[in-house]
């Protein structure tokens, strides 16, 4: 049988639900039994790849790379699916967004604070510029299916993987859907 | 007590109970152990009607009302789980969130939150509409209590309690519409309220981690709303008054 391809990103988020897929533990194995994992953070590959059967995205649209990278997702996954809090709703990163304009945030944090050296980071092709405000990832692109949690526990990520292994879009009744 | 209401028929969706003349739809469907959601609701408080988590269709016309607020008649036949209504409850959930600050992943509430339990109980994964991210500063000016506007949802149960069970009246909205918010003491910071007694119904009643004690940390606050519906029952039946009617 033809290995699944899967793919997880990681754009504004703590990493803490790629941790959560690690926790996982032996299933992993199972796992990589069906399925290539053909780009994640956890695994060196610079380039996101074509043809991916479902992409799993942690992590809110927060600055320009994270904008660059889910619409390159998009249009390469033919399922994309918000992986925890923070795609799902903005969570935790957008908690920025009542605070208004981000450069005022920036100068709150790196000019005003007084043990920095009053620069704000400013590196051309290195640092991405800060989005206006921070968005859930289907404001940005279209999503297939949620998998809320902060992060989502792990029987949580592998029943959706479960499902999507069957060709089914994970459960979305009950507590599959509870956020925090 | 009271004199026992007279009996008429209703039906939920399709089903036959009695519903007893007085007593709204919210109340017999609860008596009878047929469930409606609800979240502004609550036992021993007058009926608010604010949320529309509870409304359901009554057949002629299919209009849709309150549970809470609308009260039984002969022969009502009640609508609570169809496609429409389910609809409906998301939607108002899904405007709850976009309207306030609810981050579940750093509330005191997480994990005892009557939202998010809404949330859940309504199949709501994610939000269609654009979060309004309001700029709303939290009143930790209470020696004993926090108030965290960022999670209110108004459903004004702190208000009622306050004012109809402790008779204080510390709390109140002002403006209204998307400017409507909570305040205390004529909008002074809480901590400066003479009239607030300290009692704390207005936290245990709180469905969301908006109202909290001092000090907690995330998902340590947990409210005690049942608690109210015992003073309300006690209080009704005169069951602290002087026997003899001597008060």
């Amino acid at each position: 049988m033809k290995q699944a391809r899967i793919a997880t990103a990681w754009l504004g988020g703590c990493s803490g639900c790629h941790m959560s897929f690690l926790d996982m533990d032996e299933w992993l194995f199972e796992l990589a039994d069906v399925a290539d994992i053909v780009y994640s953070p956890i695994a060196d590959i610079k380039e996101f790849p074509s043809d991916v059967d479902a992409t799993l995205v942690e992590g809110a649209v927060a600055n320009e790379d994270n904008l660059e990278l889910a619409r390159d997702i998009r249009a390469k996954s033919r399922l994309v699916l918000s992986f925890g809090d923070c795609a799902v709703s903005g969570n935790v990163t957008a908690m920025r967004n009542p605070l208004g304009d981000p450069l005022q945030i920036l100068e709150a944090v790196y000019v005003d604070a007084p043990d920095r050296d009053g620069l704000i980071p400013n590196a051309a092709g290195i640092v991405p510029p800060l989005l206006p405000k921070v968005l859930p990832l289907h404001k940005i692109i279209r999503v297939d299916a949620f998998i809320p949690g902060c992060p989502p526990p792990a029987d949580r990520i592998q029943a959706a993987l479960e499902a999507l292994l069957e060709g089914v879009l994970p459960p979305n009744r009950g507590e599959a859907i509870r956020w925090g | 007590m009271r004199e026992r209401q007279p009996a008429v028929n209703v039906s939920f969706d399709g089903v036959e109970y009695e519903g007893l003349l007085g007593e709204s739809v919210l109340e017999c469907a609860r008596r009878n152990g047929v469930a409606i959601p609800s979240l502004c609701f609550l036992e021993g408080l007058t009926v608010w009607g604010g949320c529309r988590i509870c409304v359901v269709e009554v057949a002629e016309g299919h209009r849709l009302r309150p549970a809470c607020a609308t009260q039984v008649a002969a022969d009502m036949e009640i609508k609570i789980e169809t496609p429409r209504l389910r609809a409906y409850r998301k939607s108002v959930l899904e405007l709850l969130f976009a309207e306030g600050n609810h981050v579940c992943a750093v509330c005191v509430s997480n994990g005892n939150c009557e939202l998010q339990d809404m949330a859940v109980h309504c199949g709501m994964d994610h939000v269609r509409y654009d979060y309004q991210s309001p700029a709303r500063e939290v009143d930790a000016s209470h020696p004993k209590y926090v108030f965290d506007p960022n999670r209110c949802i108004l459903c004004t149960r702190c208000v009622r309690v306050c004012d109809e069970i402790e008779g204080a009246h510390v709390w109140d909205i002002r403006h209204r519409g998307q400017q409507a918010e909570l305040i205390t003491e004529m909008n002074k910071p809480w901590g400066e309220s003479l009239s607030c007694t300290w009692c704390g119904k207005c936290v245990a009643v709180c469905p969301t981690g908006s109202l909290a004690y001092q000090g907690s940390a995330i998902g340590e606050m947990e409210h005690d709303p049942v608690m109210i519906k015992r003073l309300a029952v006690a209080r009704n039946r005169g069951e602290w008054l002087d026997p003899k009617g001597v008060s």
